[in-house]
């Protein structure tokens, strides 16, 4: 990692949430091993492909959309500096303050800062990623200020004292009967006769944050989309909690991703089709606020937007893997990915897990503290497809997988491997050797690690009598 | 200053960078004709009750029944259900907001295509924490404010105004990842669709 | 016409019954087949798995070994899929703009077997005979990469006697995914599971798909489970006749 001033850094060590605490394979041997998470992880999964499987087929445009979002965001990378300059050019004349975080701690001293000058002990919190991922909420609790989580899922994860395994259902590892068990255990003032119905379950979120957002001062949001022609900015949800943090509170500071910028308010026009119907598979999600700095007299008369790096710069200067960037955080892709189906979000051991965290994390951390996550993939290209801004996952996966530190006996072998290869004849007589596996019995007895990972649920394959090569030569 | 340092580190990164792309707008972009039954099927689906007539007072009326409205200061007062109590807000705390069993508005635009009504805080939708607090919002929306697709309600849109975007009534995925209504906002949404007499 | 087999290093060394058949298809359709002996491997597990430096040679390999014919054709979409997309790459990165030019020329003359026979050679019926009820599982890079969308079960349709059903959650990864079968072995076979309890709920007797490897993962599952269901290579299918079904 270079240290040079005004050179691409990744996300510092020791804050926030971008690393996990175990290998992915392990993590997920732990997640497997789990019946409930995977019937939870299934049901959910397979819920929301089939609803926005039909919505996506309503649009007869939607390749069009995906083309227009995936230039547009190209177009936003490369005119980055500008647009960023623009973006707080406007913010500024419509009466917002525009802060710049170089990483994760510059980040949450800022927004803590914010709040201690406000006098409150308490914030309210629309659910972002990028609080999450630079620790906002603990960086917050060490000041003594209190952080509540607002969206639904977040409330779950929050007084399940549970980490998120979504991008955009923080506790999609929990099914109601779980959630109405967090509820009576921890939600203060419950009643004790909460059903799992989940519009019972809703209900009585309202009814515990009710309060809450009436007597709140300061809220944090993050943001979907910062317009820099206009200084406007966009949170999309559904609830309204996030209008209740947008409107009520007199303060309201915004942490967003410096990728987050969209050159034109025209713009919208493709991301607004495309994020919804690629993330809650619906037409439109129920709210979409937006906002210019400050109006007088509606909604918080203070408003903070914090620009954040936090290792993005450091993506970006990988031409292959700066796509991981466009990501509009739609989560479409965990949500057809067969490798997260399985193990949840939880053995990512990053805020962004699935596919495009698998590609995200490593990338903002340095390969060296997320090794494992371009492996987690079988590299079978639903999320490709499944991208409404048509980020190439695979390819960056394998591009990844090239710079990621190799364990040694497998680098010994691949170069072996590579060697015969690339020598016809010496090819030919390991090919006669094969024949030889047939000493390990179809169960593989006494192979090595890794090899033996496969014996363990599947026979290997009798080998033939004679190569085709041999075949070919004796015809 | 971090501003400086984040945009050095930018431009270095962007050093061995291609050319950018021309964007294809190849997509829908409109004019389009207006479905107003499209409107109404899309706003059912989601869980808004629709209403068509010309007599808004009288609709607004049925809607609230016994209950309070709260009101934006410019709205058509010849919108105004008679004998509801209704409070014209000229800057009422959150509690008195919050206090009204309803809340009649105007809209800025209606997406046929999305079900979606956009308010711009305009004197006759007001500020935005009127159709957030109480639990019932009626919109009633002109004919000539809908159009047919996204890209054609972004080119209406004004977005020095506060705007927001609103289709259905508050709901949820985070259950199971299936829609449920009624969380934060107003649980129950009636969209009065304004026919000329 | 005069078809390069490209026979893949997998398909060669542990199954040759599928690149047998691909010959034998090709020749009772009236086309002579070569096997250029400098062929070896496409280079995929080392571009997959992170090694493109050493994947280099195989990809300089495998363009100069084919550069001569007009048509290649391999039984396998994954390798294909290499071919197509990977082996440019691979060789831009290294630096070798001249390589990368003559892969790209090569890969647009190499086909998987499925788009060589509808693309290529115009043929849907290739007058096989088949007995047995079959289905089909879509291997991702025949699906995704390639995009050879339903050309294998056209094939499959107009083979008489064979009975084609249809695989529930088709398009799900079988969960082989190269070295991610070992490197994420729990999770692979988790995949595995499920995609076997599709193959099993089918009734089917054989599972057919054009890839030799995910074969090998579904047919070493299946043989683990002691299942009545065969694997079999789409080309096998393609290549059987009544004289090969009477045997």
């Amino acid at each position: 990692m270079s240290t040079f001033l005004g050179m691409p850094a990744h996300a510092p060590r020791g804050v926030g949430h971008l690393r996990g605490d175990e290998p992915f394979p392990a993590a997920a041997r732990t997640a497997l091993a789990n019946p409930q998470l995977r019937r939870n992880l299934e049901h959910a999964t397979t819920t929301i492909r089939g609803k926005s499987g039909r919505v996506i087929a309503e649009v007869p445009d939607w390749q069009e959309l995906r083309s227009a979002g995936s230039a547009l965001k190209t177009y936003t990378m490369a005119n980055l500096p500008r647009l960023l300059e623009q973006l707080e050019e406007k913010v500024t004349a419509a009466g917002g303050v525009v802060h710049w975080a170089a990483d994760a701690e510059e980040a949450n001293r800022i927004v803590t800062g914010l709040v201690r000058q406000t006098g409150e002990q308490r914030v309210i919190k629309i659910k972002s990623m990028a609080t999450q991922e630079i620790g906002l909420n603990e960086a917050l609790g060490e000041a003594g200020i209190d952080p509540v989580e607002t969206d639904l899922a977040e409330l779950i994860v929050q007084l399940g004292h549970d980490k998120p395994s979504h991008i955009l259902v923080p506790a999609i590892h929990r099914n109601r009967s779980e959630i109405r068990e967090i509820f009576l255990r921890e939600m203060p003032g419950v009643d004790p006769a909460l059903t799992d119905n989940p519009a019972d379950l809703a209900a009585a979120a309202r009814r515990y944050l009710r309060e809450t957002f009436l007597s709140t001062k300061v809220a944090v949001s993050g943001a979907n989309f910062g317009i820099a022609e206009t200084g406007t900015l966009a949170v999309v949800e559904s609830e309204g909690n996030g209008r209740m943090c947008l409107t009520l509170p007199e303060t309201l500071i915004t942490v967003m991703g410096i990728e987050k910028v969209v050159p034109a308010w025209q713009d919208l026009e493709v991301f607004l089709q495309l994020l919804p119907r690629a993330s809650t598979g619906e037409r439109m999600n129920p709210y979409t606020s937006m906002w210019t700095g400050v109006t007088p007299g509606d909604g918080p008369q203070n408003f903070h937007l914090v620009l954040l790096d936090n290792g993005r710069t450091a993506v970006l200067a990988d031409e292959v893997g700066r796509s991981a960037l466009h990501c509009i955080r739609c989560s479409a892709c965990l949500n057809v990915c067969p490798v997260y189906e399985r193990t949840g979000g939880h053995a990512y051991g990053s805020v962004y897990p699935g596919p495009i965290g698998a590609v995200l994390s490593p990338q903002l951390t340095g390969i060296e503290d997320n090794a494992t996550l371009p492996y987690a993939s079988s590299l079978c290209g639903a999320c490709f497809d499944a991208c409404p801004v048509k980020i190439d996952i695979p390819s960056i996966l394998v591009h990844l997988r090239n710079q990621a530190p190799h364990p040694r006996a497998e680098k010994a072998a691949m170069a072996a491997a590579a060697y015969t290869m690339d020598r016809p004849r010496l090819y030919r007589r390991a090919q006669r050797a094969a024949k030889l596996t047939k000493l390990l019995g179809r169960r593989g007895r006494g192979l090595p690690p890794p090899l033996n990972g496969w014996v363990a649920s599947r026979d290997l394959p009798s080998p033939p009598d004679e190569s085709f090569r041999d075949w070919w030569r004796g015809r | 200053m971090s501003k400086q340092l984040i945009l050095d580190r930018i431009r270095q990164a962007l050093s061995t960078s291609s050319a950018e792309p021309e964007i294809p707008r190849d997509y829908r972009r409109g004019p389009a004709p207006v479905d107003l039954d499209r409107l109404v099927d899309r706003l059912v689906d989601y869980k808004a009750v629709v209403h068509r007539g010309s007599d808004i007072s009288v609709i607004a009326r049925q809607i609230i029944g016994a209950g309070s409205l709260v009101v934006p200061p410019g709205l058509p007062p010849e919108w105004l259900p008679s004998g509801v109590p209704a409070r014209v807000d000229d800057r009422l705390s959150a509690a008195d907001v919050a206090a009204a069993d309803g809340v009649l508005t105007a809209a800025a635009v209606a997406i046929a295509e999305t079900g979606t009504i956009v308010l711009d805080a305009s004197p006759d939708q007001g500020r935005r924490i009127l159709s957030l607090l109480p639990d019932l919002h009626i919109c009633v929306l002109r004919p000539e404010q809908v159009v047919a697709s996204v890209p054609e309600a972004v080119a209406r849109l004004d977005p020095g105004r506060p705007l927001t975007w609103i289709s259905g009534p508050s709901a949820t995925s985070d259950i199971e990842l299936n829609r449920v209504e009624g969380v934060h906002g107003p649980r129950n949404l009636h969209v009065v669709l304004w026919e000329a007499a | 016409m005069r078809i390069a087999l490209f026979a893949t290093c997998l398909a060669d060394t542990m199954f040759p019954a599928a690149a047998k058949a691909t010959v034998h298809l090709l020749e009772r359709l009236g086309h002579e087949v070569v096997f250029p002996v400098g062929q070896t491997c496409c280079g995929q597990m080392h571009i997959n798995t992170g090694y493109q430096g050493q994947a280099l040679p195989l990809v300089r390999r495998y363009v100069r070994t084919f550069e001569p014919c007009d048509v290649v054709v391999a039984p396998s979409g994954s390798c294909v899929g290499s071919v197509r997309h990977q082996h440019a790459m691979v060789a831009r990165q290294a630096g070798d703009e001249g390589l990368a030019a003559a892969a790209e020329a090569v890969a647009g003359r190499t086909y998987e077997l499925s788009e060589l026979l509808i693309d290529v050679l115009g043929v849907e019926d290739v007058g096989a005979y088949y007995p047995h009820r079959v289905t089909y599982h879509p291997t991702c890079h025949s699906l995704r990469v390639l995009r050879v969308g339903d050309r294998p079960q056209r094939l499959l349709r107009r083979v008489r006697g064979l009975d084609l059903v249809e695989l529930p959650a088709a398009e799900q990864c079988c969960g082989f995914g190269g070295t991610f079968s070992v490197k994420n072995a729990d999770t692979s076979t988790a995949m595995l599971a499920d995609k076997l309890q599709h193959v099993l709920e089918t009734g089917a007797d054989v599972c057919t798909a054009g890839d030799a490897s995910c074969l090998m993962h579904i047919g070493g599952g299946l043989s683990r489970l002691r299942a009545d269901v065969r694997t079999v290579h789409l080309a096998e299918i393609l290549a059987s006749t009544e004289v090969e079904a009477a045997r």
